[in-house]
């Protein structure tokens, strides 16, 4: 009980802290800030998959998009009367990311029970291919606006609601990870066979991981359609995909601390070199981009963190 | 009836080409259980190095067998290069970690060549001079058989035999073959792997610029991300014939190729790309190994 106090209140504090910073902050750093939360969000729900069950998924964008246009959808369609009133506003906001958990946990299941049979390479292309195709129908989809994009979707986000939801991920995680069922993931990461034999019924294990992990990566899309007002299929192409799968490997796979931490950097680094690009007039960015991937791959293949979180370096350092 | 017979050809056509690739990543699979995702990527430098040294050989002027061999030969060498140094640079210190790594490694020399592509060729696609201007060599009724089409096949078949008789009758190929069967017995029978892996890469990567140079023929155009949707569909077409599996690398190239006229020919052409992943994902649930795959479940 009085853990769970302790937990409400650092979800609180958390956002409280980021709506604070929001105000304090120009508007352009709070908007990159929200920006960063949202991509910590989908690198913590990947690293759900890729890190803490050993599986390998490359379409996460496609979860993200299903959840973007639900809660889009659900907002602008059905529940539009409620938005006369800023209560009104938040309440619509939150059934829609409700829905889009939903709708893109059950997409999730849908793609997950038949794929997760393959391992390793063939359920990355597997993966990849259903995001890819998750795509081409929202594109042929003319009542979301097909290729133009869905435009119009109130601007309701908060840094608050953001940071909240980031918060709540961790908390859930972190907590994942000390139960029965997160053991049971990690058994499966170690060797799949072991786990069977010890009983642990991996099927059930790995689709639950990825069907949890596409929900939250919808209510991450939900949140990314409200930030943004506007949401275009092309958004949650391959590369999204991979750029939450960097987000992952370079923090560490299965550390969600590094996740979150390698969600900034990345979010941030291309707004940091902006000025690189007025100088050279090349947009580098990219290249920069995936040469660090390549290079974080070769010098430290177990990226930032490792499976460690930033708590337990810092215990270790007081200790010591 | 004819109208079949037609896109039967023109898919077979593209079908070759989609070979060649596949045949390059079924050739690193096999060797390095390793998906070479910078492989499409490959293609595409290829054909930019085919772009410049027609550009220098004036080949639109002049267009002749010579130039179009010149060219040819010009993009394999160049894509082999870079094929060598990719392994060398990138795969090689990684031989130990874990395959994911690999794989995230190639994930990473994919976007890198392509983002330097855009860097350096300028994203804009750029037209590739005609080599050689079409012609319709012989008519069967509607069905009309044009001389790059047997440009097209004779190059790529040619190629194919080629491989073939490396992979079958000489000793590097009787070398690549063990390697592929297990790093460990082949070093001990004194095979140098690395050797054999850096000389799979350079032929994977010939073939690859082979294609380029193939498909630009046909469609005379360049642009740095050329490569991402014709090497996922020849992925595809590897994994369709059971991906480390030579025959099953041709045989799914042409059955690609074909099946994607068809659905264009009959069908909607928007649903022209998600054909590949569609395919892919029914061959991956009902036969995982693929047309002639080995299925090897895992031992404890």
């Amino acid at each position: 009980m009085a853990q769970n106090l302790r937990t409400l209140l650092f979800l609180l504090a958390a956002s409280l802290l980021a709506q604070g910073l929001a105000w304090v902050l120009p508007p352009y750093f709070s908007q990159v800030f929200m920006l960063a939360c949202i991509n910590a969000i989908l690198a913590v729900s990947l690293n759900l998959v890729n890190g803490l069950s050993g599986q390998f998924s490359l379409g996460h964008a496609g979860f993200m998009a299903v959840g973007a246009y639900t809660a889009a959808s659900v907002n602008v369609f059905l529940l539009s009367p409620l938005q006369t009133n800023p209560v009104g506003e938040q309440v619509a906001l939150i059934l829609s990311l409700l829905v889009a958990a939903l709708a893109s946990g059950f997409v999730g299941y849908l793609v997950g029970l038949p794929s997760l049979r393959l391992k390793g390479d063939y359920l990355a292309i597997v993966t990849l291919g259903f995001g890819e195709i998750i795509r081409v129908v929202i594109l042929n989809i003319q009542s979301v606006g097909g290729a133009r994009g869905f435009i119009g979707i109130p601007d309701t986000t908060s840094a608050f609601l953001v940071a909240f939801t980031l918060a709540l991920c961790v908390v859930a995680t972190h907590r994942l990870v000390k139960s029965s069922h997160g053991r049971a993931l990690l058994a499966i990461r170690e060797d799949e066979v072991a786990a069977e034999a010890m009983g642990v019924d991996t099927t059930k294990f790995k689709v639950g991981a990825f069907t949890a992990a596409a929900a939250v990566a919808g209510v991450a899309g939900g949140l990314f359609a409200h930030y943004l007002q506007y949401i275009n299929p092309a958004t949650f192409g391959f590369m999204k995909s991979v750029e939450i799968v960097i987000m992952v490997v370079l923090g560490g796979m299965g550390s969600v601390s590094g996740s979150i931490l390698a969600a900034f950097l990345l979010t941030l680094l291309p707004e940091a070199l902006r000025p690189l690009q007025e100088v050279t007039k090349l947009d580098l960015r990219m290249v920069i981009y995936s040469l660090l991937l390549v290079v974080v791959m070769l010098v430290r293949p177990q990226g930032m963190f490792g499976r460690k979180e930033l708590w337990d370096l810092l215990a270790k350092k007081t200790k010591t | 009836m004819e109208g079949f017979l037609q896109l039967l050809l023109n898919g077979a056509a593209q079908g070759s080409i989609y070979a060649l690739i596949a045949l390059g990543y079924t050739m690193v699979y096999g060797i390095l259980r390793l998906i070479n995702f910078a492989h499409g990527d490959i293609v595409m430098v290829g054909a930019y190095a085919g772009l410049f040294t027609a550009l220098g050989l004036g080949a639109q002027e002049d267009p002749t067998l010579l130039n179009f061999i010149l060219v040819l030969l010009a993009a394999m060498l160049v894509s082999a290069g870079l094929g060598f140094l990719i392994e060398r640079l990138a795969y090689r210190p990684l031989r130990d970690v874990p395959r994911l790594n690999l794989l995230i490694t190639a994930v990473g020399v994919s976007l890198l060549l392509e983002n330097l592509g855009q860097v350096v060729f300028g994203a804009t696609p750029r037209a590739f001079p005609e080599i050689l201007p079409m012609k319709v060599l012989a008519q069967f009724g509607e069905v009309a058989l044009n001389n790059q089409q047997v440009l097209v096949f004779t190059t790529s078949l040619a190629l194919m035999l080629a491989l073939e008789w490396i992979v079958l009758k000489t000793k590097l190929g009787r070398a690549m073959r063990a390697v592929s069967h297990s790093h460990e017995t082949a070093a001990l029978v004194g095979i140098p792997v690395d050797k054999i892996i850096s000389f799979t890469f350079v032929v994977g990567s010939a073939l690859a610029a082979a294609a380029g140079i193939l498909s630009c023929v046909s469609y005379p155009k360049v642009d740095p991300l050329m490569g991402v949707l014709i090497g996922i569909k020849a992925f595809v077409a590897a994994v369709f014939g059971g991906i480390g599996s030579i025959r099953g690398a041709v045989v799914g190239g042409f059955t690609m190729g074909i099946a994607e006229a068809m659905v264009v020919g009959y069908g909607s052409s928007t649903y022209r790309d998600a054909l590949a992943f569609a395919l892919l994902i029914l061959i991956l649930l009902f036969k995982p190994a693929g047309l002639y795959g080995k299925y090897q479940p895992e031992k404890v």
